[in-house]
């Protein structure tokens, strides 16, 4: 099976052709570098995204504090994981960077948060 | 009356940038004036990462950029910072009327740099016909009530723009729980980052409507549909492709304006198509000793060269101060 | 029951006008309106002028009754507190031959009583309306014709009636009223029922259909749609007198128009409309507008444009209808209140006075009437050395939420606390979210604060009333 994607790797967003079989790469072409294989290889087989959400913070002086993952989670698992920040609630004092959660969602993957707030 | 050396008005990157660059280069006493109960500007409901690629070499989301301006300036004694301080006037003589709850100053500056950045444009700027029901926001004011007041502002939505404000509503609205029925785009192409037309659209089979554009609101008291329409390359409607798409909410994501209001009233000279003061090299309004730093100055597309320009900005307002002291 | 001697139907300018001029006598007066404030109706969409006299036939109703209105508005807007200004009008025309229009117009007008006349020419027009299209040739100067704030006109008419005793009923549409012996039940929102001796239709659009509740058949309302494009508030010089073309037979022409608040308006157009809730503008009218205004002042430009609304104009035949039903003795119709029913409104509230008179009851004058209502504040009305002291007196002066219009917190709980429910309603009080950014900056600090002052959550707050909440869904109740 052929899958079309964008390579978004770099500005030049190449448009890659990649043979695929079973979830695997077969092969790839239209990239102009060999960061288009490495990007089409990763998007196909095992999508990853960085999640960026807010929890809520009653009695801070925001009413929510956004946070990130520290490295990205598989894609299919973004829905599941907003719901479960959702569930957060802060009401202590944060800073930029501070961790929430260690092990979210079992993923391997700190929730930190990005700003500070008193 | 205060008279401090500097007086900068906005405190988002661009004047934060400026105030820091301008105490680097050993100005003593400047005042920054910030509308909001915060520093940070835009950045605070920018929650998304691809911020600092450049300034910092990490992929930074808006509100941590924004923290390692805040904390710099909070802990320079050169800076004084006054929240929740509107400047509502500015005159030739650069006196500022400010107002915040409680008192009504006026500051006259011996130098002013102007960050106030942009506002939206909006439904009316383009202008969408229709009636004029509860659902249409403006992208950035939707991107506001979500991040920031935890208000989801609709269930099915059209967003009409594609620029990177509307395609990381789109991935916003969908993982929060909306349904976003189509993004509609009167260029022959998206206006954003590949990334976020993979990541935004293409990741929640959203559809991207190119060469389109809405042509009605309907909906007496909610938003209940839009008509669209194909349009051509002299973007005119074309006969026969007009379809409708229900949705209860309109987000309006067709670019940037300049707020530069200050600087027109104080007579400073403007371009008034693109609503920025005319300079005469970056920063350097036609106004001596008033600068004009980031978005107001024009719409970058990326807050690492706001910073980098606004540093620069600032060295300038340091210099016309040696200047002319 | 809740037993009145009158009840008004309907809470526009017509309404709340008979309200406030028949709160000066010793009766009990409720007026009913179905929306959830007043002024939602035709008095919110329109161009906000008082009209000399110029535009409406020398022996029509409406005619004498525009022309003891704009007298008696200026007194009225004194004791209220609302902004009236004389700006004064020209009616313009491109080609020689046309002077003589203009001479037949100012005849007609003079035989109403309009005072003040003049046809002016082209060195007249150089000095005293400079941006005018040079090509105008001559023009009939009538200098009694102002603005005003429409909608701010009816909170402030209602806010002085209820100051004398007149009871207000928001979000009661009148469904049934059932005429007794001498009296008249209204039944309101599905139960409630008003008796009344006498009811006064001041429905706007839906006269009609409140006539036809009582059998009266005669009168059909064809809504006419008016759209109208506000331009930005730095544009507010660019004129200094409201600007018409020649008149056609069936509207005033496009018009560029001064309004109380600052922004230039443009517009409005004239077309049938398709219901009585047919509110959408068009790419067709704004495209007619523009070109009909740059013809006046060809400066004018599209990217000006701010905002922009459609108005229906109630019309029921070519005058207004206002009547005492001799077959129906109380009832009395005040319909077909077409242009330019805000400038008669006063005129209409004496003559609707009259005519209760002549239904029987009697009107003795109260000896406590309180002619003066205290002012709302606006800074931007102001200028700024003088909001110093209203901020020393209240801190919340100096907390601005709208940085277009320079509106204040105090500004927003003021307007709540005077009224306002939605959003559109503190819009329309206080200007907030009228400015060029249109609530991009404001919506959620306004939000936040009608929130508070009504003790509603968010997702309860609408634009103007329920079906048009604002957002779907707030965080606040997520499960912990
Ligand atoms: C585009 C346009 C421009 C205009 N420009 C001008 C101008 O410049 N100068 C001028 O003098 N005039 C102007 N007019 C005319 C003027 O606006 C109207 O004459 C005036 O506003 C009519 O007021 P009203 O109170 O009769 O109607 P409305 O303001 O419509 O009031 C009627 C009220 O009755 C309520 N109601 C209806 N049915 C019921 C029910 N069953 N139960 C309870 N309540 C009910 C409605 O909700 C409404 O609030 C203009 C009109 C338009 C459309």
């Amino acid at each position: 099976m052929k899958k079309r994607l964008t390579c978004i790797a770099c500005p030049q967003s190449c448009l890659l052709e990649a043979e695929v079989e079973d979830n695997r790469v077969r092969s790839i072409s239209g990239n102009k570098c060999p960061q288009g294989e490495i990007y089409a290889r990763q998007e196909i087989e095992n999508p990853l995204r960085v999640l960026t959400t807010t929890v809520r913070s009653p009695g801070l002086e925001v009413k929510l504090i956004p946070v990130r993952t520290d490295r990205p989670l598989p894609k299919h698992r973004l829905q599941e994981a907003i719901q479960a920040a959702h569930k957060i609630k802060i009401t202590r004092p944060v800073r930029a960077g501070d961790v929430l959660a260690d092990n979210f969602l079992s993923l391997q993957v700190k929730l930190i948060a990005t700003r500070t707030a008193k | 009356m205060t008279r401090p050396d500097l007086v900068i008005v906005g405190a988002g990157p661009a004047g934060m940038a400026a105030a820091l660059a301008a105490r680097d280069q050993g100005v003593r006493d400047i005042l920054l004036l910030e509308r909001d109960q915060h520093l940070g500007g835009i950045l605070n409901q920018c929650i998304h990462p691809g911020f600092g690629l450049h300034q910092f070499k990490q992929d930074y989301t808006g509100p941590e950029f924004a923290d390692q301006y805040i904390r710099e300036v909070e802990a320079a004694p050169e800076i004084t910072v006054s929240l929740r301080t509107f400047a509502a006037r500015f005159a030739p003589d650069k006196t500022l009327t400010c107002l915040r709850p409680g008192r009504v100053d006026a500051i006259r500056a011996r130098a002013v740099i102007f960050a106030t950045g942009c506002r939206e444009r909006t439904r009316e700027m383009i202008p969408i016909p229709g009636t004029r029901p509860a659902g249409v926001f403006p992208a950035g004011l939707a991107q506001k009530m979500m991040n920031l007041e935890g208000l989801l502002p609709g269930r099915t939505v059209v967003i009409a723009g594609s620029g990177d404000i509307g395609l990381i509503m789109a991935r916003r609205l969908t993982l929060e729980g909306a349904r976003v029925q189509a993004v509609i785009e009167l260029q022959a192409e998206s206006r954003g980052l590949a990334r976020n037309v993979v990541q935004c659209l293409e990741d929640f089979s959203i559809p991207l409507h190119c060469r389109h554009r809405i042509t009605r609101i309907h909906g007496q008291n909610r938003v209940e549909k839009v008509s669209v329409a194909a349009v051509d390359d002299d973007l005119r409607d074309r006969p026969g492709t007009a379809f409708d798409i229900p949705c209860d909410t309109v987000l309006i994501s067709v670019g940037l304006i300049p707020e530069n209001e200050l600087l027109e009233m104080a007579g400073a000279a403007m371009d008034l198509k693109a609503n920025t003061p005319v300079v005469r090299e970056l920063g350097v309004t036609s106004l001596p000793g008033v600068f004009v730093a980031g978005n107001a100055g024009n719409i970058y597309d990326l807050v690492d060269s706001v910073t980098r320009d606004s540093e620069r900005v600032g060295q300038k307002a340091e210099a016309y101060l040696r200047g002319v002291a | 029951m809740k037993p009145y001697d009158i009840l008004i139907v309907g809470g526009g300018v017509i309404g709340t006008a008979v309200a406030r001029e028949l709160s000066k006598y010793k009766i009990k007066i409720a007026l009913l309106e179905k929306e959830v404030e007043l002024a939602f109706g035709v008095s919110k969409s329109n161009s906000g002028i008082i009209h000399p006299g110029t535009q409406t036939p020398p022996r029509s109703l409406k005619g004498r009754l525009c022309l003891a209105g704009n007298r008696l508005l200026r007194s009225w807007a004194q004791e209220l507190g609302v902004h009236f200004k004389e700006v004064g009008e020209l009616i313009v025309a491109f080609r020689e031959e046309e002077r003589a229009v203009l001479q037949r117009i100012q005849q007609d007008a003079e035989s109403l009583g309009v005072l003040g006349l003049k046809i002016v020419d082209r060195a007249w027009l150089a000095e005293h309306e400079p941006n005018l299209n040079p090509e105008v040739k001559a023009a009939l100067y009538a200098p009694s014709a102002g603005i005003v704030s429409p909608y701010r006109l009816v909170y402030d008419l209602a806010e002085n009636a209820q100051q004398n005793g007149v009871d207000l009923f928001l979000q009661h549409p009148v469904s049934a009223i059932r005429p007794g012996r001498g009296y008249f039940e209204v039944v309101s929102s599905g139960s409630t029922v008003f008796r009344a001796r006498v009811v006064i239709n001041a429905a706007g659009l839906y006269a009609d259909e409140v006539a036809r509740l009582v059998g009266i058949q005669d009168i059909v309302i064809h809504p006419r749609k008016g759209e109208e494009y506000l331009l930005d508030k730095k544009r507010e010089n660019l004129t200094r007198h409201l600007l018409f073309p020649l008149p056609t037979p069936t509207s005033k022409g496009i018009l560029i128009i001064k309004s109380s608040d600052g922004n230039p308006i443009i517009g409005p157009t004239a077309e049938p409309a398709q219901s009585k809730e047919d509110l959408g503008t068009t790419d067709a009218g704004l495209a007619k507008i523009l070109a009909s205004v740059q013809k006046m002042v060809p400066t004018i430009q599209r990217r000006d444009i701010i905002a922009y609304f459609a108005g229906l104009r109630p019309v029921a035949g070519d005058d207004f209808i206002i009547r005492h039903e001799a077959a129906l003795p109380g009832f009395i119709n005040v319909a077909g209140i077409q242009s330019p029913g805000l400038t008669a409104a006063p005129a209409i509230a004496l003559m609707v006075r009259d005519l209760v008179r002549t239904s029987g009851l009697t009107l003795a004058p109260k000896r406590r009437f309180q002619r003066h209502r205290k002012p709302s504040v606006h800074l931007f009305s102001r200028p700024l050395s003088s909001a110093r002291a209203l901020v020393r007196k209240d801190p919340a002066y100096g907390d601005i939420v709208c940085r277009c219009e320079l509106v204040s917190a105090r500004e927003i709980r003021d307007a709540i606390q005077r009224g306002a429910r939605t959003l559109d309603g503190i819009k329309f009080r206080t200007r907030a979210q009228a400015g060029r950014c249109h609530g991009g900056f404001c919506t959620t600090r306004i939000m936040k604060i009608l929130a508070e002052e009504l003790g509603q959550p968010p997702e309860a707050l609408t634009k103007r009333g329920p079906g048009s909440e604002i957002i779907a869904k707030s965080r606040d109740h997520d499960p912990a």
